[in-house]
């Protein structure tokens, strides 16, 4: 078997009082697409930190390809959720890729041919050059989240960590970006780790899904997790995940991961609908 | 006399280098303080190497000693407490107001001339000494040399702060280093220019640069450019003017330069997009 790309044994993350998730283990394999799943405050976000050498784990370990996760390692590369920028800051969206490449260095840039050139590669990769020059804070968040891939993907990493990059993006938008995540992986192996709170625009790519709920986890392929049965047992609660046209819906599925008891009233399912006509207008 | 005649005077001369200074290290931070909204951090500072020179007056009878101690303390006390951007202003608010509080208390125990201690709210740039010119240019150098250093990281660490951390940036260490070297350039800046100027050579020639271009080299060299133009333009300006004072002259400039660099962008945009 290939070595795994990422591995958890018997991780636990704790803050204070408060555990995020004890036992966790999970290996990644090269090329696979895991989508990570849970309410708010359940810890997924503090997952890619730990898998970006920024938390260390409570107990258990973790290794990225071999090695202990340390900050600003080439071996992973990360991709936020699209954000606003100001409208005049001084940045083109060429300059936010280059910052992938050497931004963490201490200095300033001397004018190097190479890394001009890889830039440009990385660029035209995801099929940003029509706007690499314009200024970042006149882009559209489908435009933003191409160059992030291009940035992320500069350093060559061996794992892509996603952090709900397809947020308030539109359908079009979120399809484009993925498949440029999905293309990354089949062609060179990259795995990829996915967080989201709407599994569907994702759902042919996915390989497995963790889920988080309030300490407690599952993994496996979403056939297995996204069920009934197994969200129940992750919320304690009685939770319905229907197959409606290829897509999952989860309901009865508490917001928070920590009994706030106004959220826990507020069922509503873990995916917002798309689809729905007038629901993508914005961009 | 014209301004050829000025030119040969040693006040004079000290003034046009101070300025000079001055403005190249104020445009050079500019930029980041647009981007990293610390308007009113420069403000604070500012206004706050008030107390610093009153501490140093009571102390040890040294003003500048003071000021420039005391805004290194101004600068990691701002960097700590407003460690979120929601938080930041009303944390540079709180020193603020108490640091101006305890430089009133102090300046009422100093018994000497209270005139160095308020020459930094009004500046007294013709006034400038040989000592000051080699502490200003010494100052000057290191807030080159720093800036230079943390260029890459604070850009990124400016712009985008997750990604940056993410990417291994010392975000906050970052932040807080740039907050030092703002604290002493704009100190610097106060004593011979006083608090006033401090603004309009720090935030309005970078606000104007960023009309203009959105590449970080050419915003910063814009920057420093304007700036310059402003501070010595203003200088050799009230020379003709004994009735008009350099620091009117500066603020007017600068204001101008941000005026016409709005009207060009505007054009650039509707360019652009036709």
């Amino acid at each position: 078997m290939v070595s795994p790309t990422v591995s958890l044994r018997a991780a636990t993350l704790r803050f204070g009082a408060r555990e995020l998730w004890s036992g966790l283990d999970l290996e990644i394999a090269p090329g696979e697409f895991v989508a990570v799943l849970g309410p708010n405050g359940s810890g997924k976000t503090s997952l890619l930190k730990v898998l970006l050498g920024l938390q260390r784990l409570t107990s258990g370990s973790v290794t990225v390809c071999g090695r202990t996760p340390r900050r600003g390692s080439d071996v992973v590369g990360y991709i936020p959720q699209q954000k606003a920028f100001d409208r005049d800051i001084p940045l083109r969206g060429r300059d936010l890729v280059r910052l992938g490449l050497d931004g963490h260095q201490w200095g300033t840039a001397l004018p190097s041919r190479a890394s001009r050139a890889r830039v440009q590669r990385a660029i035209e990769s995801v099929g940003a050059a029509q706007f690499a020059d314009a200024p970042l804070g006149t882009l559209s968040g489908g435009e933003q989240q191409r160059l992030r891939i291009a940035q992320a993907l500069l350093g060559d990493p061996r794992v892509l960590l996603c952090d709900e990059p397809l947020l308030s993006l539109d359908l079009a938008h979120q399809q484009a970006t993925s498949a440029l995540i999905d293309a990354r992986r089949r062609s060179a192996g990259t795995s990829v780790l996915f967080v989201t709170h709407e599994i569907n625009p994702v759902l042919p790519l996915v390989d497995r899904v963790l889920y988080l709920v309030g300490g407690r986890w599952a993994i496996g392929t979403p056939n297995d997790v996204l069920t009934s049965e197994t969200l129940s047992a992750l919320y304690g609660v009685d939770v319905d995940v229907l197959r409606v046209r290829g897509r999952i819906v989860v309901v009865g599925a508490p917001d928070a991961a920590h009994g706030d008891a106004l959220a826990s009233h507020h069922h509503h399912p873990v995916d917002d609908d798309h689809e729905m006509p007038g629901a993508r207008t914005w961009s | 006399m014209v301004i050829g005649d000025y030119l040969q005077f040693a006040f004079v001369q000290h003034a046009l280098i101070a300025g000079a200074v001055v403005a190249i290290a104020s445009g050079l931070l500019g930029p980041f303080v647009v981007t990293r909204r610390a308007a009113f951090a420069v403000h604070g500072t500012a206004e706050l190497s008030f107390t610093g020179a009153a501490a140093g007056l009571v102390l040890a009878d040294d003003a500048v000693a003071g000021a420039l101690i005391g805004t290194v303390i101004v600068g990691i006390a701002i960097g700590l407490l407003g460690v979120r951007e929601r938080e930041r202003d009303s944390a540079i608010g709180v020193i603020l107001a108490f640091g101006l509080g305890v430089g009133v208390w102090l300046l009422s125990k100093y018994h000497g001339f209270t005139n160095s201690a308020t020459a930094i709210l009004f500046g007294s740039i013709f006034t400038v000494s040989d000592d000051q010119i080699w502490l200003l240019i010494a100052v000057a150098g290191g807030v080159l040399v720093a800036m230079t250093a943390l260029y890459r990281p604070l850009l990124f660490a400016s712009v985008d702060p997750e990604v940056a951390e993410a990417r291994g940036v010392r975000v906050r260490m970052v932040g807080l280093a740039f907050l030092v070297v703002l604290a002493l350039t704009v100190t610097e800046a106060a004593q011979i220019v006083g608090t006033l100027l401090v603004l309009s050579l720090a935030i309005t020639p970078a606000a104007a640069a960023q009309r203009l271009s959105a590449r970080p080299a050419v915003v910063t060299g814009l920057s420093v450019a304007f700036a310059l133009i402003a501070s010595v333009g203003g200088l050799l300006a009230s020379l003709e003017t004994p009735s008009v004072k350099a620091s009117v002259w500066i603020t007017t400039i600068s204001f101008a330069i941000y005026v016409l660099a709005r009207i060009a962008g505007a054009q650039l945009i509707v360019r652009k997009r036709s």
